[in-house]
C-alpha cells in the first residue's frame, strides 16, 4: 500500500500528518514498519521530524554529453536536435550547459561522427536511515542551481524501494506540477492537506484535480481547523470528497511542529488517530 | 565593422535594453555606414537557454561584436566560443550616442561573465 | 525599473499576503508598480487583489511525442531510446504517456519511418489584469502539467515588458516554494529578494536553502520572520543564522489572525486592518525595502 500525501499549497501540514502517520504505523505494527519517502527534495524537512540515522547515500546523476574534439566537424547537428539549447556549437567549437541539459542521450544518437559520449552529471544526493521507531527513511536533496527535481525523485524512488508487503508514506513537496505528479505516480491513495482559509480552498482544487488526472482516490485532511471558514468544508461535501481527519489549530502544535515534533509526541491520542485514518484508507482502496 | 545591440523595438529609435538572452529585438548595424536592421529575438520566451540561443541567433550574422547591459555565464561562454566581443553600456541615451561611445573607445569590454544564473 | 521577488523555500509561510500588503503600502507611497504572481501551480495572489482580467493567453508548454500508428512498423526503436520510461507498446501498438513524455524529440529523429511527431501542449494560460494598485500578471498551469518554469518565465517577461514600456519603478514577484527552476526562473534578475520564513525548524533549514539559492544567483537577500512569536528559539536561531552571514532581518512580524481575515474578505492585511499589529509590522518591513532598494 502506497499512500501520497500532498496538497497543492505550501505549508498546509503534508510533512506534519505524512510523518504522523509512519509514527502510528510504526507504533501499531513494529514487526514491519513503514517505507518513509520525503520527495520534496528541493527542500526536504520530513528529517528533523523522524530524525533518521543516516546510513547510506547515493549520488543523483544523469548523463551529460561530452565532446571528443579529434572527432568533431562542427556540423551543429547536436545542436539541431537538443530542445533545451543545452548544447551550442560556434566557430566549429561544441559548448555543453550542464544546467540546461535533461539528459536525453538524442545529440549522442544523432552525431554523424560518433563524437560525443556520456559523462555523468551530478544534480543532488539521496539519503537512506532507520528512525528511532525503526522506520525505514529516504529522501533526496537537489544541489542548489539546479532546475530540475523529477530526476532526483525517479530517483529516490528507485533507489529506496519497499520490503514486501511494507507500507509506503510519500511525503509530497508543495504545488500541482511535475515533481508532484511524479511523486504521485504509482500511489494507491493520494492523501490531501489543506486548510480552512481561500488559498487553501483555491489550491485543493488543483490538487484533486491533479488526483483525477492520475486516476488516483483521494480523501481531504483539514489542518488547522478553526482559523477561517467553512469553504473548504463546504467544497469537499458538494465534490464528494471524503474529508478523513480535522485538526483543529492549537497554539501546542504549532509550537511543537515548529520543534520538529509530530502529533503522536504532542498529543498522545493521534497515534490511534491515525491508525484509524490508515484503516479507513484501506478500506477505501479496497473497495475500488 | 558590423556589431549588435540589444533593443526594445525594431527602430533606429529604439530603447537600449540591458539584458542580453531576454531583450526584444537585435539591432546589428555596420559601425562606418551605420546602416542598421532589426531582427526579433527568437529565445525570447525560451524557460532556459535564453542566452545560448541568442549567442548563437547572433553568431550567424557574422558580427564582430555586441553591446548589452550584461551577459550571464551561459551566453558569455557562447560567444567567446564565438570569438565576438562583448561590450557593457550602462549608460542611457539614443542608438546613435551608444555606437558614438563604442566608436570612441569608451564602453566597457567584457572579459568574464558578469552576471550568475539565467537572466530574464 | 526593479525587481522585488518574495520567497521562502518553505510553503506556507506568508509570500502571497505580504506581497499583496506591499502592493498596497506602494500604492499609498505613490510608487507605481507592476505585479507578477510567479506561483503559477497554485497561483494565490488574484484571490487577495480582486483582479480585473483584461487578456487571457493560452500559454503552450512542452512538446509531446505522437506516433503515427499507419507509419509505425513496430521496430521499437522509440521505446529503446526513450529516457522518460514514456513509450510502451502492447504487441505491436507503441504509444506515448504524455504525462511522462518530457518533449526531448529523441524518439524522433530516431524512429526509421518518420512516424513520430511532436505536438505542442496547451500546458495553462497566463492573464493580463488591472487590480486597485497596479498591474498584476498572472497564470494558471493546467494541473499535472510541466514547463512551469517556462510559464513563470513568460508571466514575469510580460511584466517585465511592460515595467520596462511603461517606465513603472518597480516590479514586485510573488514567488513560489521551493529552490527548483521556477523559483529560478523567478529569481533570476532580481534585484532584491526577501526571503520570508517562519521559526519552525522546517522553516529555518528552508530559509538557508533559499539563501543558498539567492547568493548563488548574486541576488541580494533580505530576511522577514513571520509568525515570529510562535517560537522564539526558531526566531533567535533565524536572527544568529542571519548575523553570521551578513543578512539583514528587516522585520519581524507576529502571529496575527487579522492576516487570515483580511484573505477571507479578498483584501491585503494592511488595506484591511491597518492597526492591527501585522500591518504595523509590515509597514516597517516596506519602509526599509525602500531604503534597501533606493526607492525613493
Amino acid at each position: 500500500m502506497r499512500i501520497t500525501v500532498a496538497s497543492g499549497k505550501g505549508g498546509t501540514g503534508k510533512t506534519t500528518v505524512a510523518t504522523s502517520l509512519a509514527i502510528s504505523l510504526a507504533l501499531n505494527n513494529p514487526a514491519l514498519p513503514p517505507l518513509f519517502l520525503d520527495c520534496d527534495v528541493e527542500a526536504p524537512n520530513a528529517h528533523l521530524f523522524l530524525k533518521p540515522a543516516f546510513k547510506d547515500k547515493k549520488d543523483v546523476s544523469i548523463l551529460i554529453p561530452s565532446i571528443d574534439e579529434s572527432k568533431c566537424t562542427g556540423c551543429g547537428r547536436c545542436a539541431d536536435v537538443c530542445e533545451y539549447h543545452a548544447i551550442a556549437v560556434l566557430n566549429n567549437k561544441v559548448l555543453v550547459f550542464p544546467q540546461l541539459c535533461h539528459g536525453c542521450g538524442s545529440c549522442t544518437l544523432i552525431c554523424p561522427t560518433k563524437a560525443i559520449w556520456e559523462v555523468p552529471n551530478v544534480m543532488g544526493v539521496l539519503e537512506s536511515g532507520i528512525t528511532p521507531l525503526d522506520i525505514n527513511f529516504a529522501h533526496g536533496i537537489m544541489n542548489i542551481g539546479e532546475p530540475m527535481a523529477v530526476p532526483v525523485i525517479q530517483q529516490l524512488k528507485k533507489w529506496a524501494a519497499p520490503q514486501p508487503g511494507q507500507v509506503v508514506i510519500v511525503d509530497a513537496p508543495p504545488g500541482t506540477s511535475c515533481p508532484v505528479v511524479e511523486s504521485a505516480r504509482g500511489a494507491d491513495f493520494l492523501l490531501l492537506v489543506t486548510e480552512p482559509t481561500p488559498f487553501g480552498l483555491h489550491d485543493l482544487k488543483l490538487a484533486a484535480q491533479v488526483a483525477k488526472e492520475l486516476g488516483i482516490p483521494v480523501g481531504v485532511i483539514i489542518n488547522r481547523e478553526g482559523i477561517g471558514n467553512a469553504s473548504v468544508e463546504n467544497f469537499c461535501e458538494t465534490q464528494g470528497l471524503p474529508i478523513l481527519m480535522r485538526i483543529p489549530y492549537d497554539l501546542a502544535i504549532a509550537k511543537g511542529t515548529a520543534q520538529g515534533q509530530a502529533l503522536p509526541e504532542i498529543y498522545p491520542k493521534y497515534t490511534l488517530l491515525f491508525q484509524q485514518l490508515f484503516a479507513e484508507i484501506s478500506r477505501m482502496v479496497v473497495h475500488q | 565593422m558590423k556589431i549588435v545591440l540589444t533593443v526594445s523595438s525594431s527602430s533606429i529609435d529604439a530603447e537600449f535594453d540591458p539584458r542580453f538572452g531576454r531583450c526584444a529585438y537585435f539591432l546589428v548595424m555596420d559601425t562606418e555606414t551605420m546602416k542598421w536592421e532589426a531582427f526579433q529575438n527568437p529565445g525570447i520566451n525560451a524557460s532556459g537557454g535564453a542566452g545560448t540561443q541568442a549567442a548563437q541567433f547572433i553568431a550567424q550574422k557574422k558580427v564582430a561584436a555586441v553591446i548589452s547591459g550584461d551577459f550571464g555565464p551561459n551566453a558569455s561562454a557562447a560567444l567567446n566560443a564565438a570569438g565576438i566581443l562583448m561590450y557593457r553600456n550602462k549608460d542611457s541615451g539614443s542608438i546613435q550616442d551608444i555606437v558614438k561611445r563604442f566608436n570612441a573607445g569608451e564602453l566597457e569590454k567584457v572579459d568574464v561573465p558578469s552576471a550568475s544564473g539565467s537572466h530574464h | 525599473m526593479k525587481q522585488l521577488v518574495i520567497l521562502s523555500g518553505k510553503g506556507g509561510t506568508g509570500k502571497t499576503s505580504i506581497t499583496a500588503a506591499l502592493a498596497h503600502l506602494a500604492h499609498n507611497d505613490t510608487i507605481p508598480l507592476v505585479l507578477a504572481d510567479a506561483d503559477v501551480d497554485a497561483a494565490n495572489l488574484e484571490l487577495v487583489l480582486s483582479p480585473n482580467v483584461l487578456e487571457e493567453h493560452d500559454f503552450m508548454g512542452g512538446k509531446v511525442a505522437n506516433i503515427d500508428l499507419e507509419k509505425c512498423i513496430g521496430c521499437g526503436k522509440c521505446e529503446l531510446v526513450c529516457r522518460f520510461d514514456a513509450i510502451n507498446h502492447q504487441g505491436r501498438k507503441y504509444q506515448v504517456d504524455p504525462i511522462a513524455c518530457d518533449g526531448c524529440s529523441a524518439c524522433v529523429y530516431q524512429c526509421p519511418t518518420n512516424a513520430i511527431s511532436m505536438e505542442l501542449q496547451l500546458a495553462g494560460h497566463w492573464f493580463k489584469s488591472e487590480t486597485y494598485y497596479g498591474p498584476l500578471f498572472h497564470a494558471a498551469l493546467r494541473p499535472a502539467q510541466e514547463n512551469s518554469g517556462k510559464l513563470v518565465t513568460m508571466v514575469k517577461q510580460q511584466a517585465r515588458l511592460l515595467a520596462m514600456d511603461a517606465n513603472y519603478p518597480l516590479l514586485i514577484v510573488d514567488g513560489p516554494p521551493g529552490i527548483g527552476c521556477p523559483v529560478i526562473s523567478t529569481v533570476s534578475g532580481a534585484d532584491m529578494a526577501l526571503i520570508l520564513t517562519e521559526p519552525s525548524l522546517a522553516g529555518v533549514h528552508d530559509m538557508e536553502r533559499a539563501l543558498e539559492m539567492t547568493h548563488h544567483f548574486n541576488v541580494p537577500a533580505v530576511v522577514c520572520i513571520n509568525k515570529f512569536d510562535v517560537y522564539l528559539d526558531g526566531a533567535i536561531q533565524i536572527e544568529e543564522y542571519c548575523h553570521k552571514h551578513n543578512y539583514e532581518v528587516i522585520g519581524r512580524i507576529p502571529y496575527d489572525s487579522s492576516i487570515i481575515e483580511a484573505m477571507i474578505n479578498g483584501e491585503p492585511v494592511t488595506a484591511f486592518r491597518p492597526e492591527s499589529p501585522a500591518s504595523k509590522e509590515i509597514h516597517t518591513v516596506w519602509q526599509n525595502i525602500i531604503q534597501f532598494m533606493n526607492l525613493n
